[in-house]
């Protein structure tokens, strides 16, 4: 991209991160190099040990972890090994970070300006109180927020999201450090304003000639960013390359797999999921810590871990198979099925919704239409009203007016107004799966709490459709008596999927069902609603704000704003040719894969 | 077969529930060992004590306030009584009374602590304000103002020590269920149109028992206190009846001459309160995390 590539200005070497006490890895063997004004981006699963990685870079490591092996260099500076009063001096300074959460990473009880200020004379940047208050303002201006005084004396709870993720990058660029470390700072963004705080970091890097280490599980957000892409499984790097190599011709199974996860705009090919989970420290297989879930897994590959192999001059894998991988270009991909055809009667009609939390009028003279067997897609921000929407129609909010009507018949407005049948016929499967399920129960029992409100099974009866219920959603069904919080996060999706289905609904209505999950997951857990809807004649309400994850499932979209429902018609009239600005800048902010690729110069 | 795999089934998950995994962790503590400890030995000296007991707590065995003999290895108490015998029998009543003010508190706090935090209207704040107005008066004042209009009834006494627990329940349980309501299975549960009753006994208690056993612990200790500061006052058992708040009364001006008629009730109370508070401890710094020890 420029002259000062070369000089490469991070260099880690076999770092290895163990639990304490019992030494068991958490992270091994894991190496990089970033230079002057690149940025790397570092993806994995969730446990695949990136935010570990990227902690480690500034001596860091979380309770119970420790820094066990490896060198750390920052230009001539050696990280690991210095004294904790070094440690801090040189955070910020040398080394900054960006955490994922900017509003819990703010004090709330401090203005901006303060905490920005802070960081500056924490490090006795400037001599004078006057310098630093300009250096504040060229601050604010480099990550383009008002450096005016009214702005500096905010506190953050009275900044967007957006803007709290840029003070937290005006205060890691604060002092000209030459590494910084992005975890996932543009997760809970809007797509429109993670595309701008990407543009932000971007332009930042290339103007200071810092190397950044950018840790994200998106893949298409690091394919529009980063120069090149590190891999991790399982506390392992297994490839490393430019981010077109690695999207477009990776050698390793698993960013191959990786990357057939991610859903296109083009929704050319079924989403495919990764089958099984990513094993935890301590529980790691001999030889090849992926072989248990890769296709091209071989005796050898059971032996030993592979070592690193060099591919080209920026291409670094860890696979014996690496290879046959590479000529297996050819691989089929499975083409997106078929949708089924769409019926003439109506199985779910609001008409003029108008939804309300407290006085305040969160939603808007809403229509909307959802025919039996068809899936019903509704895009939006967060604070578009589609989650109050969604929730108005499962009777979960009630404080609305206007008509929601199955299949003709008025539907009263709060859960506990509708009788039994319209409490079943219409179900929910919500956001988290982390805060859905109640932890102190079992799954079984879980499951078999509807069951039992709407069926009056005997115990036999809840038992056989409590494991047939299991057995639908793919887990296995030894997990009917374990807790949720010994399960992943895909299988308690799955559990919380399986409860909404026992119900035997004619209307699902998924809320952002996969945005709390990897996106290897949440391609299985996609393929899964979309044959179980085929399966059971479902109608589906599908909420997302991931425009490109809807192609591959719903036959109509809602486009919502401002509680308002700006854009409808069939997908792939509203994906290919949308009428509405909001629709089309939705479009253009939406980071894919194919986007990046094709742009040139990246 | 498939009966016994099921067997080992559930055993496995009992192993792995939240509560047990809550208790092993508070085990693991050398504090909740000794609380554990202290506690057995005095409600084993309360419960089985009375087989031992040489002499009925009631019968005159020697002059009053009499030194150590063979017949009172402790001595004799103001009125000539057997001070060992007197103590093996006095801690039932002081136990029993105290468990049933807290179970009473208990169940009066932990209902109005979480129907008030499900409520989510007008209701909190009647019930909450309602036990501020409790929480205003000191509990002893209260016993005393109620013991007083009626008169010393033992009933009374659990009642209104049942009840001015409570209101400190009651907030303890409001707090730990106001998280646990914004969850959105306690939402899942409603959608499917699940009892109200149902969705405060299967879905919130469940989730606050680390807080309340915390919570429970405590309030036995100031009970204990609070019972055996009465029956020192002379309003719980009334005499000849053994008990170690009023043992403490009797023999309090013989303190300087034989001490241990005082030393023993007064050990044994502190050491219960002791135990119970250390348990409390226990159980808190397992609930919060801290000092989690190895791998689960």
């Amino acid at each position: 991209m420029s002259g000062r590539r070369s000089d490469v200005v991070l260099r880690v070497e076999g770092l290895r991160i163990e639990v304490e006490g019992s030494g068991v890895d958490i992270v091994d063997d894991v190496g990089f190099h970033i230079s002057a004004g690149e940025v790397l981006g570092l993806v994995g699963e969730s446990g695949s040990g990136k935010t570990t990685v990227g902690l480690a870079l500034l001596g860091h490591t979380r309770r119970g972890a420790r820094i066990a092996a490896g060198r750390i260099a920052i230009g001539e500076l050696a990280v690991l090994g210095q004294s904790p009063a070094a440690l801090r001096a040189m955070r910020g300074k040398v080394v900054s970070y960006v955490p994922q959460d900017p509003g819990a990473a703010l004090n709330p009880a401090l203005r901006i300006g303060t905490q920005l200020e802070e960081t500056l004379e924490a490090h006795g940047f400037g001599s004078s109180a006057e310098e630093r208050r300009t250096r504040l303002g060229e601050m604010l201006d480099e990550v383009l927020l008002p450096s005016d005084s009214a702005f500096v004396r905010r506190y953050p709870h009275q900044l967007s999201g957006g803007q709290q993720q840029r003070v937290g990058l005006a205060m890691a660029f604060a002092c000209r450090p030459s590494v910084i470390v992005l975890d996932e700072p543009t997760t809970g963004l809007d797509v429109t304003t993670q595309a701008h705080v990407l543009q932000t970091v971007r332009m930042l890097c290339d103007t200071h000639g810092v190397a950044a280490l950018y840790v994200s599980h998106d893949l298409a957000v690091v394919a529009t960013l980063a120069n090149r892409v590190a891999v991790m499984y399982a506390g392992r790097m297994v490839e490393v390359g430019t981010e077109r190599t690695l999207f477009l011709t990776a050698a390793h199974p698993y960013t191959r797999r990786l990357v057939e996860a991610i859903p296109e705009m083009s929704g050319k090919h079924a989403l495919e999921g990764i089958p099984g989970t990513a094993p935890r420290p301590g529980h790691r297989p001999t030889g090849c810590f992926f072989a248990p879930r890769c296709d091209f897994a071989v005796e050898e590959c059971t032996g030993s871990f592979p070592p690193v192999e060099q591919l080209g001059e920026n291409h670094e894998v860890r696979c014996f198979r690496h290879g046959d991988v590479a000529t297996e270009l050819a691989r089929e991909r499975r083409p997106a099925p078929a949708l089924p055809a769409a019926e003439t009667d109506t199985l779910l009609s609001v008409r003029k919704l108008d939804a309300f939390h407290g006085s305040f009028q969160f939603v808007f003279d809403v229509d909307l239409t959802v025919k039996p067997r068809q899936c019903v897609a509704l895009v939006g921000e967060s604070g578009s009203g589609k989650t109050t929407l969604a929730r108005c129609i499962a009777g979960i909010h009630a404080n609305f007016t206007g008509d929601v009507s199955l299949r003709g018949e008025a539907v009263p407005h709060g859960a506990r107004e509708r009788d039994r049948r319209l409490r079943r016929e219409i179900q929910y499967v919500f956001q988290s799966p982390y805060s859905s399920l109640n932890p102190r129960r079992t799954v079984g029992q879980i499951i078999a709490q509807p069951l039992k409100l709407f069926f009056d099974p005997s115990r036999q009866e809840t038992h056989d459709r409590t494991l047939r219920a299991l057995e639908r959603v793919s887990i296995s069904t030894s997990v009917i008596d374990r807790y949720p919080h010994e399960l992943s996060g895909g299988e308690r999706q799955r559990v919380a999927i399986a409860r909404a289905l026992v119900a035997e609904p004619s209307l699902l209505v998924c809320d952002e069902i996969t945005s709390a999950l990897d996106v290897s997951v949440q391609a299985a857990i996609v393929d899964l609603i979309a044959e179980l809807q085929r399966e059971m004649n479902l109608g589906l309400l599908f909420v997302t704000h991931n425009l490109a994850l809807i192609r591959t499932i719903a036959e109509e979209v809602a486009v919502m704003s401002g509680g308002r429902i700006v854009e409808e018609g069939p997908v792939d009239r509203v994906l290919d040719s949308p009428q509405e600005d909001y629709t089309k800048r939705l479009l253009t902010d939406t980071p894919s894969l194919e986007a990046a690729l094709a742009a040139p110069g990246a | 077969m498939s009966g016994a795999e099921t067997a080992v089934h559930a055993g496995a998950a009992f192993q792995r529930r939240p509560l047990v995994l809550l208790f092993r962790r508070a085990w693991r503590q050398g504090r909740t060992r000794i609380g554990v400890f202290l506690v057995l030995l005095l409600v084993g000296t309360a419960l089985i004590g009375p087989l031992f007991a040489p002499h009925s707590p009631s019968e005159f065995v020697g002059l009053p306030n009499g030194g150590p003999s063979s017949a009172a290895k402790l001595g004799t108490d103001n009125l000539g009584r057997d001070i060992l015998s007197r103590f093996l029998w006095g801690g039932r009543s002081i136990l029993g009374l105290s468990v049933a003010a807290t179970a009473i508190g208990l169940v009066f706090g932990v209902t109005i602590g979480l129907v008030a935090a499900y409520s989510r209207s007008i209701l909190d704040d009647v019930l909450m304000r309602a036990m501020d107005v409790i929480l205003a008066f000191p509990s002893i004042v209260l016993a005393l103002v109620a013991v007083a209009t009626v008169g010393p009834k033992l009933w009374l006494i659990v009642l209104t020590v049942g009840i001015t627990t409570a209101p400190r329940v009651a907030r303890v349980t409001r707090g730990a269920s106001l998280d646990v309501v914004e969850r959105d299975f306690v939402r899942a549960a409603e959608a499917i149109g699940e009892s109200h009753g149902r969705i405060l006994l299967g879905e919130l208690l469940p989730n606050v028992t680390s807080p309340l056993l915390v919570e429970a612990s405590l309030r036995l200790t100031y009970s204990i206190g609070l019972i055996a500061g009465l029956s020192f006052l002379g309003f719980g058992l009334q005499p000849p009846a053994a008990d170690w708040g009023l043992m403490i009364n009797e023999n309090r001006l013989a303190l300087t001459v034989h001490p241990w008629g005082v030393v023993m009730p007064v050990v044994a109370i502190a050491l219960l309160t002791i135990g119970t508070s250390l348990i409390g401890d226990g159980l808190s710094r397992a609930a919060a995390g801290i000092e989690r020890g190895g791998a689960e």
